[in-house]
Protein backbone atom coordinates (compact mmCIF):
# COMPACT_ATOMS: atom_id res chain seq x y z
CA UNK A 1 0.00 0.00 0.00
CA UNK A 2 3.01 2.41 1.00
CA UNK A 3 4.60 1.78 -2.65
CA UNK A 4 1.55 2.53 -4.42
CA UNK A 5 1.09 5.70 -2.68
CA UNK A 6 4.25 6.73 -2.25
CA UNK A 7 6.80 4.93 -4.79
CA UNK A 8 10.22 6.96 -3.69
CA UNK A 9 9.42 5.50 0.54
CA UNK A 10 11.43 2.90 1.85
CA UNK A 11 9.32 1.67 4.97
CA UNK A 12 11.77 -1.17 5.49
CA UNK A 13 14.97 0.32 4.86
CA UNK A 14 13.53 3.00 7.11
CA UNK A 15 12.97 0.71 10.04
CA UNK A 16 15.67 -1.16 10.54
CA UNK A 17 17.95 1.18 9.76
CA UNK A 18 15.68 3.27 12.52
CA UNK A 19 16.24 0.30 15.29
CA UNK A 20 19.90 0.52 14.55
CA UNK A 21 19.85 3.95 15.15
CA UNK A 22 17.67 3.56 18.42
CA UNK A 23 20.01 0.57 19.24
CA UNK A 24 22.98 2.89 19.06
CA UNK A 25 21.18 5.88 21.32
CA UNK A 26 20.77 3.12 23.93
CA UNK A 27 23.94 1.72 23.83
CA UNK A 28 24.99 5.31 24.71
CA UNK A 29 22.21 5.59 27.57
CA UNK A 30 22.88 1.75 28.95
CA UNK A 31 26.63 2.05 28.20
CA UNK A 32 28.08 5.46 28.91
CA UNK A 33 24.92 6.61 30.95
CA UNK A 34 24.40 9.60 28.91
CA UNK A 35 22.28 10.88 25.71
CA UNK A 36 23.07 10.34 22.39
CA UNK A 37 22.96 13.58 21.52
CA UNK A 38 24.68 14.56 18.21
CA UNK A 39 24.49 17.93 18.01
CA UNK A 40 25.91 18.33 21.78
CA UNK A 41 28.76 15.58 20.79
CA UNK A 42 29.68 17.07 17.78
CA UNK A 43 30.09 20.48 19.58
CA UNK A 44 32.01 18.69 22.52
CA UNK A 45 34.11 17.02 20.18
CA UNK A 46 35.54 20.02 18.33
CA UNK A 47 34.90 23.45 20.35
CA UNK A 48 37.80 24.53 22.54
CA UNK A 49 37.01 24.40 26.75
CA UNK A 50 34.26 21.73 26.33
CA UNK A 51 36.40 18.76 24.67
CA UNK A 52 35.45 15.64 25.35
CA UNK A 53 37.55 12.77 24.21
CA UNK A 54 34.34 9.99 24.35
CA UNK A 55 32.14 12.60 22.69
CA UNK A 56 34.77 12.89 19.93
CA UNK A 57 35.05 8.87 19.62
CA UNK A 58 31.64 8.83 19.07
CA UNK A 59 31.48 11.43 16.13
CA UNK A 60 34.82 9.26 14.67
CA UNK A 61 32.80 6.36 15.01
CA UNK A 62 29.78 7.31 13.62
CA UNK A 63 31.66 8.50 10.24
CA UNK A 64 32.86 5.08 10.06
CA UNK A 65 29.65 3.35 10.42
CA UNK A 66 28.46 4.96 7.29
CA UNK A 67 31.71 4.20 5.47
CA UNK A 68 31.38 0.59 6.17
CA UNK A 69 27.99 0.19 5.19
CA UNK A 70 28.93 2.69 1.84
CA UNK A 71 31.69 0.05 1.32
CA UNK A 72 30.31 -3.10 2.12
CA UNK A 73 26.39 -2.52 0.70
CA UNK A 74 27.74 -0.85 -2.04
CA UNK A 75 27.73 2.88 -1.74
CA UNK A 76 24.34 4.96 -0.22
CA UNK A 77 21.97 7.05 -2.58
CA UNK A 78 22.97 11.21 -2.06
CA UNK A 79 21.32 13.84 -3.68
CA UNK A 80 22.82 17.61 -2.10
CA UNK A 81 21.92 21.38 -3.24
CA UNK A 82 23.96 21.64 -6.19
CA UNK A 83 24.36 25.37 -4.47
CA UNK A 84 26.90 25.86 -2.25
CA UNK A 85 25.24 28.82 -0.58
CA UNK A 86 22.11 26.31 0.94
CA UNK A 87 24.91 24.31 2.21
CA UNK A 88 26.47 26.90 4.17
CA UNK A 89 23.58 28.65 4.55
CA UNK A 90 21.61 25.50 6.44
CA UNK A 91 24.60 24.85 7.97
CA UNK A 92 25.23 28.43 9.53
CA UNK A 93 21.27 28.30 11.39
CA UNK A 94 21.68 23.85 12.42
CA UNK A 95 24.51 25.03 14.17
CA UNK A 96 23.78 28.05 16.06
CA UNK A 97 19.67 26.55 16.40
CA UNK A 98 20.74 23.11 18.25
CA UNK A 99 22.78 25.10 20.39
CA UNK A 100 20.09 27.48 21.89
CA UNK A 101 17.63 24.78 21.50
CA UNK A 102 19.67 22.19 23.18
CA UNK A 103 19.82 19.27 21.01
CA UNK A 104 18.65 18.36 17.50
CA UNK A 105 16.33 15.10 15.76
CA UNK A 106 18.75 12.55 17.85
CA UNK A 107 18.96 14.07 21.47
CA UNK A 108 15.16 15.84 21.35
CA UNK A 109 13.50 13.65 18.32
CA UNK A 110 14.72 10.04 19.26
CA UNK A 111 16.18 10.12 22.74
CA UNK A 112 13.75 12.81 24.37
CA UNK A 113 10.44 11.67 22.77
CA UNK A 114 11.20 7.96 23.54
CA UNK A 115 11.26 9.81 27.29
CA UNK A 116 7.90 11.58 26.70
CA UNK A 117 9.60 14.46 28.06
CA UNK A 118 7.51 17.50 27.27
CA UNK A 119 10.46 19.48 26.49
CA UNK A 120 12.14 17.67 23.92
CA UNK A 121 8.08 16.91 21.92
CA UNK A 122 7.74 20.91 21.59
CA UNK A 123 11.03 20.99 20.57
CA UNK A 124 10.39 18.17 17.65
CA UNK A 125 7.51 19.90 16.59
CA UNK A 126 8.89 23.46 16.50
CA UNK A 127 11.74 22.12 14.10
CA UNK A 128 9.78 19.92 12.08
CA UNK A 129 6.55 22.68 11.87
CA UNK A 130 9.75 24.66 10.85
CA UNK A 131 11.16 22.41 8.35
CA UNK A 132 8.02 22.11 6.58
CA UNK A 133 7.32 25.64 6.33
CA UNK A 134 11.16 26.64 4.85
CA UNK A 135 10.54 23.68 2.12
CA UNK A 136 7.02 25.35 1.53
CA UNK A 137 8.72 28.87 1.49
CA UNK A 138 11.42 27.84 -0.63
CA UNK A 139 9.18 26.56 -3.27
CA UNK A 140 7.10 29.76 -3.12
CA UNK A 141 9.77 31.68 -3.43
CA UNK A 142 11.30 29.30 -6.85
CA UNK A 143 14.56 28.30 -4.63
CA UNK A 144 13.99 24.99 -5.63
CA UNK A 145 18.02 23.55 -4.97
CA UNK A 146 17.72 20.63 -7.91
CA UNK B 1 34.08 7.18 31.24
CA UNK B 2 35.06 4.24 29.12
CA UNK B 3 35.71 4.45 25.30
CA UNK B 4 33.97 0.87 23.95
CA UNK B 5 30.50 2.17 24.26
CA UNK B 6 30.67 5.62 22.46
CA UNK B 7 32.71 3.84 19.44
CA UNK B 8 29.90 0.79 19.36
CA UNK B 9 27.36 3.56 19.58
CA UNK B 10 28.97 6.15 16.97
CA UNK B 11 29.74 2.77 14.93
CA UNK B 12 26.03 1.66 14.62
CA UNK B 13 24.51 5.40 14.59
CA UNK B 14 26.18 5.97 11.56
CA UNK B 15 25.04 1.91 9.93
CA UNK B 16 21.48 3.05 10.62
CA UNK B 17 21.78 6.14 9.26
CA UNK B 18 23.21 4.88 5.55
CA UNK B 19 20.74 2.33 5.73
CA UNK B 20 17.50 4.03 6.73
CA UNK B 21 17.76 6.48 3.37
CA UNK B 22 18.22 9.64 6.37
CA UNK B 23 21.88 10.65 4.62
CA UNK B 24 20.00 11.70 1.55
CA UNK B 25 19.54 15.46 2.10
CA UNK B 26 16.79 14.95 -0.83
CA UNK B 27 15.28 12.22 0.95
CA UNK B 28 14.69 13.90 4.47
CA UNK B 29 13.46 17.19 2.30
CA UNK B 30 10.60 15.05 0.71
CA UNK B 31 9.67 14.06 4.09
CA UNK B 32 9.20 17.91 5.30
CA UNK B 33 7.52 18.48 1.48
CA UNK B 34 4.00 17.88 2.99
CA UNK B 35 2.24 19.44 -0.13
CA UNK B 36 4.55 18.03 -2.63
CA UNK B 37 5.40 14.29 -3.46
CA UNK B 38 5.62 13.37 0.49
CA UNK B 39 8.34 10.87 1.36
CA UNK B 40 7.35 9.25 4.71
CA UNK B 41 10.54 7.28 4.99
CA UNK B 42 11.99 9.14 8.08
CA UNK B 43 8.62 8.78 9.88
CA UNK B 44 9.55 5.24 9.55
CA UNK B 45 12.86 5.97 10.74
CA UNK B 46 11.75 7.51 13.81
CA UNK B 47 9.06 4.80 14.73
CA UNK B 48 12.39 2.20 14.95
CA UNK B 49 14.41 4.10 16.95
CA UNK B 50 11.86 5.55 18.92
CA UNK B 51 10.77 1.75 19.92
CA UNK B 52 14.15 0.89 20.26
CA UNK B 53 15.15 3.38 22.59
CA UNK B 54 11.63 3.64 24.41
CA UNK B 55 12.43 0.03 25.97
CA UNK B 56 16.13 1.18 26.82
CA UNK B 57 14.58 3.70 29.04
CA UNK B 58 12.33 1.11 30.59
CA UNK B 59 16.10 -0.73 31.30
CA UNK B 60 17.98 2.37 32.61
CA UNK B 61 15.24 3.07 35.26
CA UNK B 62 16.25 -0.25 36.73
CA UNK B 63 20.00 0.35 36.27
CA UNK B 64 21.68 2.33 39.32
CA UNK B 65 24.62 3.16 37.27
CA UNK B 66 25.45 2.85 33.55
CA UNK B 67 27.60 -0.52 31.84
CA UNK B 68 30.86 1.92 32.24
CA UNK B 69 30.36 1.97 36.01
CA UNK B 70 29.62 5.59 35.75
CA UNK B 71 26.71 7.53 37.00
CA UNK B 72 23.83 8.60 34.83
CA UNK B 73 24.30 11.97 33.34
CA UNK B 74 20.86 13.09 31.84
CA UNK B 75 19.10 16.80 31.30
CA UNK B 76 17.16 17.21 34.05
CA UNK B 77 15.61 20.58 32.88
CA UNK B 78 11.93 20.39 31.91
CA UNK B 79 11.63 24.37 31.27
CA UNK B 80 9.83 24.98 27.92
CA UNK B 81 11.57 28.80 26.84
CA UNK B 82 11.68 31.02 23.79
CA UNK B 83 15.37 29.56 23.84
CA UNK B 84 14.11 26.11 23.38
CA UNK B 85 11.17 27.11 20.74
CA UNK B 86 13.33 29.42 18.95
CA UNK B 87 16.72 27.43 19.09
CA UNK B 88 14.34 24.50 17.73
CA UNK B 89 13.16 26.63 15.00
CA UNK B 90 16.28 28.16 13.79
CA UNK B 91 17.47 24.39 13.63
CA UNK B 92 14.50 23.45 11.60
CA UNK B 93 14.91 25.91 9.18
CA UNK B 94 18.40 25.30 8.34
CA UNK B 95 17.07 21.40 8.15
CA UNK B 96 14.72 22.45 5.22
CA UNK B 97 17.15 24.50 3.75
CA UNK B 98 20.07 21.87 3.16
CA UNK B 99 18.00 18.85 3.91
CA UNK B 100 20.65 18.01 6.65
CA UNK B 101 20.37 17.71 10.45
CA UNK B 102 24.20 17.11 12.15
CA UNK B 103 24.05 13.23 12.12
CA UNK B 104 23.49 12.65 8.23
CA UNK B 105 25.89 15.93 7.90
CA UNK B 106 28.53 13.85 9.80
CA UNK B 107 28.51 10.85 8.14
CA UNK B 108 28.06 12.23 5.50
CA UNK B 109 31.97 13.13 5.90
CA UNK B 110 32.37 9.47 4.51
CA UNK B 111 30.71 9.66 1.47
CA UNK B 112 30.03 13.04 0.15
CA UNK B 113 33.40 14.42 1.63
CA UNK B 114 32.82 18.00 -0.48
CA UNK B 115 29.51 18.91 -0.11
CA UNK B 116 29.61 17.27 4.04
CA UNK B 117 32.66 19.21 4.97
CA UNK B 118 31.35 22.89 3.20
CA UNK B 119 27.88 22.02 5.59
CA UNK B 120 29.73 20.82 8.94
CA UNK B 121 32.28 23.76 9.09
CA UNK B 122 29.03 26.23 8.74
CA UNK B 123 27.39 24.16 11.31
CA UNK B 124 30.85 24.77 13.73
CA UNK B 125 30.90 28.48 12.55
CA UNK B 126 27.46 28.57 13.78
CA UNK B 127 27.87 26.53 16.89
CA UNK B 128 30.97 29.03 17.47
CA UNK B 129 29.10 32.00 16.98
CA UNK B 130 26.21 30.87 19.32
CA UNK B 131 29.01 30.54 21.76
CA UNK B 132 30.45 34.25 21.71
CA UNK B 133 26.69 35.67 21.59
CA UNK B 134 23.88 33.90 23.51
CA UNK B 135 26.22 30.79 24.95
CA UNK B 136 25.27 30.41 28.78
CA UNK B 137 29.01 28.86 29.89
Amino acid sequence: MIAEYFPDAMPLQGLIGGALIGLAAAVFLIGSGRIAGISGLFARSTLAGSFDLSALLFTVSLVGGAALVSLFGGGVAQTFPDHWGYLVAGGLVVGFGTRLGSGCTSGHGVCGMSRLSKRSITATVSFMAAGMATVLAMRALGLEWM
Amino acid sequence: MGKFYPILSGLLFGAGLAISGMMDPLRVRGFLDIFGAWDPTLAFVMGGALLVMALAWLIQRRMERSLDGSTFDLPGTRLIDTRLIAGSAMFGIGWGIAGLCPGPAIASLATSFVPAIVFVAAMLAGMALFRVTLGRN
